[in-house]
């Protein structure tokens, strides 16, 4: 028999379905990797015995009858959903040992489609950060390496590091993700992988650990578009318990792929063609623009004009959410407590804070604890998010001469651990060309579509209106099924 | 804006962390750092234009008035709720004394 860890969520689903391999081969091929890939520290906490479980009901549901939309597959989840009895961290050392009483919708919800987990999948602290280097738990270290046989340990992306290694060394055939800032299209981008981020509140965000919360958003991690498509059609969906949850039905992405965009317009933003662009990005750019002529679009020229705000507008309200929202981690109802000798309840909690968040972390809350403070709130929020509100109006402007918009993911393929972390800006301008779709609250994916000069992945982002995850998967599946990526990382953990 | 030690160990007691001198005159540079970059956005004319408070339109939902309405989030829950504190005390959520 092939490798059952080459295949696709929709071959296992297929594969398994026709009976051609059962649910427990699949599961024991994946945690065979799993357990073999120690040095990618790619997971937290690793959880065969669930996907054996899962896999052996597949099996039953197969025979009886009762086959349910993704069972025999089993994922990888992101370790910023809760999950019920297994430990969930936030890569933080504030939530280490915590063990959920509850399960959160998006996870529930893939675990009743018939997936099984292979494990709780390493990631920033908190999800900030965009090289998983602010882990508690350490770096993940991408499979891909340069070709210049120096051997360097590269960053998988981030913040969800841990999904991106884990699908592009065949730990897992997809994983979730969550994306506040470029989290699922930045590290799929880096890996070679596909990752979509749907419209706002599509998935719900309960019992997701919060960080920016008109921000945060689930999507899938996987090898291809549809995969992306099967993916999310099981994760997205109403939940009355998120109150920004969207109240509409879910559409069927995966049947109604196309790649033929025969009447379609892809709009080219000018702002985003930076000076010093890297040259092997522009060339991809350009190449993807003939892909999509190819598959029948128009493509025309549009301009946002507020994009070079829009990071620094990110670099304001998502600190002043996340300052907001871990004001909860306060040592007494879950998580760490340091409580010095003859502390009182305020020194306990600024010891609990110190002990149990990394300096990214700390740096974030006290960047929106100073934004959001008397006399500064006016100067900083109400104008970032005014400006928020522009970054808006320039996609809804933009939208008026075309269905989806095409731009690299990231200005760089992936660099190497350490190149970064001295200096926190350089960190942030990683995210230039992911962020403005994240404060728009719009859908939009990463696609693997080149090598560079070194041989390493580099992805193509799809941007589109409200509402229209087919119309990014669309204009994403043109692309795959032109650019032809099947490069792979070469196993040497 | 560069700001300053005293505005650093301002901040992180609002944000109730503790910081080490050390700690805060790293985050002197890196906060002013910050904060400079991030002022670029007072160039933005933005007459005329109301803050974002919905990023996609969605209009807020009110639930029936109904106790335990849903069972994971609904009342009953003292033992899951307490299964993670760390210093949980006959039913309740231990803390330090704070009344002398």
């Amino acid at each position: 028999m092939s490798d059952l860890t080459n295949l696709t969520v929709a071959q296992i689903r297929d594969g398994h379905r026709a009976g051609e391999f059962s649910a427990v081969e699949v599961a024991e091929a994946f945690n065979a990797n799993v357990a073999d890939a120690k040095a990618l520290n790619a997971f937290i906490v690793e959880t065969p015995d669930h996907a054996i479980a899962a896999a052996k009901k597949a099996d039953a549901d197969r025979a009886a009858g009762t086959l349910k939309p993704l069972s025999g597959v089993p994922i990888g989840m992101k370790d910023l959903f809760a999950t019920n009895g297994v430990q969930t961290t936030a890569a933080s050392h504030m939530l280490e040992g915590f063990v959920p009483r509850y399960e959160s919708t998006v996870s529930q919800k893939l675990w009743d489609a018939g997936c099984g987990m292979l494990g709780k999948l390493n990631l920033d602290q908190f999800a900030m950060g965009s090289s998983n280097e602010t882990s508690y738990f350490g770096n993940v270290i991408s499979p891909w390496r340069r070709k210049d046989g120096g051997n360097a340990a590269l960053a998988p992306g981030g913040s969800s590091g841990g999904s991106s290694a884990a699908i592009a060394a065949r730990l897992c055939p997809a994983a979730t993700g969550t994306d506040t800032g470029g989290s699922i299209r930045q590290p799929a981008a880096f890996t070679g992988i596909s990752g979509i981020k749907p419209t706002y509140g599509r998935c719900s965000r309960w019992g997701i650990v919060a960080f920016a919360s008109s921000l945060d958003q689930a999507g899938p991690m996987a090898r291809d578009i549809r995969d992306c498509a099967i993916l999310l059609e099981n994760m997205a969906g109403f939940d009355p318990k998120d109150a920004t949850s969207l109240d509409q039905p879910v559409p069927n992405w995966e049947a109604a792929l196309s790649s033929d965009l025969k009447g379609k317009k892809v709009g080219i933003p000018k702002e985003y063609r930076l000076d010093g662009i890297d040259a092997d990005i522009a060339a991809m750019w350009d190449a993807g623009i003939a892909m999509l002529k190819d598959a029948g679009a128009e493509v025309v020229d549009i301009s946002l004009p507020h994009t070079k705000y829009a990071l620094p507008a990110y670099y304001i309200i998502a600190p002043a959410e996340a300052s907001s929202n871990l004001a909860r981690y306060d040592g007494v109802r879950y998580g760490l407590r340091e409580l010095p000798q003859g502390a009182g309840l305020q020194d306990m909690y600024a010891a609990t804070r110190a002990e149990g968040f990394g300096p990214e972390v700390k740096r974030r809350i006290m960047i929106g604890t100073y934004v959001l403070s008397a006399g500064f709130y006016d100067a900083y929020y109400t104008q970032a998010q005014k400006v928020r509100t522009l970054i808006a109006r320039d996609f809804d402007n933009a939208f008026g001469s075309c269905d989806v918009i095409l731009a690299p993911t990231a200005p760089s393929a992936a660099f190497g651990l350490g190149e970064k972390t001295a200096d926190p800006l350089s960190m942030y301008l990683n995210d230039v060309f992911a962020v403005p779709a994240s404060l728009a609250g719009l859908p939009a994916m990463s696609v693997p579509a080149a090598l560079n000069r070194e041989g390493l992945p580099l992805g193509l982002q799809i941007i589109g209106k409200a509402f229209d995850e087919q119309g990014v998967l669309n204009a994403g599946l043109a692309i795959e099924e032109r650019a032809g990526f099947t490069a792979r990382a070469e196993k040497w953990w | 804006m560069a700001i300053d030690q005293d505005t650093v160990r301002k901040i992180a007691s609002l944000a109730r962390i503790a910081i080490s001198d050390a700690e805060a005159a790293a985050m002197e540079g890196e906060l002013s750092g910050i904060l400079g970059w991030v002022e670029q956005l007072g160039e933005v004319d933005v007459t005329g234009v109301e803050p974002m408070t919905a990023v996609i339109p969605n209009k807020l939902r009110l639930r029936d008035d109904v106790v335990d309405a849903d069972p994971l989030t609904g009342g009953n829950r003292r033992d899951d709720i307490l299964a993670n504190a760390p210093a949980p005390q006959h039913g309740f959520f231990g803390v330090p004394k704070v009344i002398e």
